[in-house]
């Protein structure tokens, strides 16, 4: 639902640092996002494209990888994959569980085209 | 075109005081909006050659920069003692009747002030202003979620004490909200008796976010089936950390006790 003002963010951000580097254009974004990050790539993708007309990302190829959930079991260590929030240990059944990974939702890289003649 | 939804010609959150439907301030992005101008200033050498392209590393966490923003929220917060509040829930769950219900108990310990957030109207903001307290109204327009930057703008319109209480009731949504940062001390997150009882279960995000969850409209509890003790239990399961208070905004019961933990976080927050 807010994967709109997200683009927009993300657009601002690329744009910042392509002028930064003198680029022209933006051909590609490298985007990291967990599932768990709350954020869903489709609908990102969609909006991405409308949010980056006029811009120099208008033509940005988005690439997004997504990580997976993982969680760490409080109770006796073990680290295992998760898909929600909440989930029980697959060893002692805990449901004490923190996630440590796939809350991510980094911009990793960009492919910018030097300013042409 | 609105930056959340993408529908509405006039996107941009606006400002209103209670009573004030005509006279708004905007929440505009030109005060963060670096100056493009500026860029071209460098000097570079860049050679003209045609078509070359190269890999340039971020490595940019996206909702960067109303993180920081609300860091910076913290930071001044913190600073002045003002524990802030950000109430969330679904639309209807009781937000500004409990404010409505516990803010008269509180004035008279410490200062108190109010931000609203709705899609539209100055309902919400009518109702706390006739307590006595600076409140004022956030107007997202189509928009499903306070920022950063928007309670960064409202601090500036209300006129806010040393050691005093914000509270921030967001826009009514389950979802959205838990992702956008505001400088809060605790997140409050409200269910009522009303809703399913699996609604953690259903909105994680939101519950794994919360420090707090009141299941209010608990005077209704005769008339629904609705199981407190399995609610509470699918809350702890996303989120272990939760404190939990069952109260009514409407008979006042359980109130005291939320009120007591109130006083004493903000004693030592």
């Amino acid at each position: 639902m807010h994967e709109m003002s997200i683009a927009l963010a993300i657009i601002d951000a690329v744009e910042a640092k392509a002028r930064e580097e003198g680029a022209g254009k933006i051909s590609g974004i490298d985007l990291l996002i967990g599932k768990l990050a709350g954020i869903e790539p489709e609908s990102l993708a969609f909006c991405f494209s409308a949010a980056a007309k006029g811009t120099m990302a208008e033509e940005a190829v988005l690439a997004i990888e997504e990580s997976e959930g993982v969680a760490q079991c409080g109770e006796c260590g073990l680290k295992f994959p998760v898909a929600f929030y909440y989930a029980e240990c697959p060893a002692c059944r805990s449901f004490f569980v923190n996630i440590v990974s796939g809350k991510e939702f980094v911009i990793q890289s960009m492919t910018i085209e030097e300013e042409g003649e | 075109m609105c930056d959340t939804c993408g529908c509405s010609p006039d996107g941009g959150a606006v400002l209103r005081k209670p009573g004030q439907n005509n006279n708004h301030v905007h929440v505009s992005d030109t005060i963060f909006a670096h100056n493009h101008e500026e860029h071209h200033t460098h000097g570079h050498n860049h050679d003209h050659h045609k078509g070359t392209s190269r890999q340039v590393v971020l490595e940019q966490d996206v909702l960067q920069k109303n993180n920081l923003l609300a860091e910076r929220n913290r930071g001044y917060f913190e600073a002045r003692n003002i524990f802030a509040l950000n109430f969330l829930s679904s639309p209807g769950s009781g937000k500004t009747s409990l404010l409505e219900k516990i803010i008269p108990s509180l004035q008279p310990l410490f200062p108190v002030a109010v931000i609203e957030g709705d899609q539209q109207t100055t309902n919400d903001a009518d109702r706390i202003h006739a307590l006595g307290v600076p409140v004022i109204q956030i107007n997202t327009g189509s928009g499903c979620h306070l920022d950063a930057l928007m309670v960064n703008r409202a601090v500036k319109e209300l006129d806010l004490q040393d050691n005093s209480l914000l509270c921030i009731e967001n826009v009514g949504n389950l979802v959205c909200p838990a992702l956008f940062d505001l400088g809060e001390a605790l997140k409050v997150v409200i269910i009522s008796v009303t809703e399913g009882e699996d609604k953690p279960l259903k909105y994680p995000t939101m519950f794994h976010e919360a420090n707090l969850c009141i299941l209010n409209k608990i005077d209704l509890l005769p008339y629904v089936e609705f199981d407190a003790g399995k609610c509470r239990e699918y809350a702890m399961r996303v989120n272990r950390e939760l404190e939990w208070f069952e109260v009514s905004a409407k008979t006042g019961e359980g109130l005291a006790a939320w009120q007591e933990w109130l006083e004493k976080r903000l004693a030592h927050h």
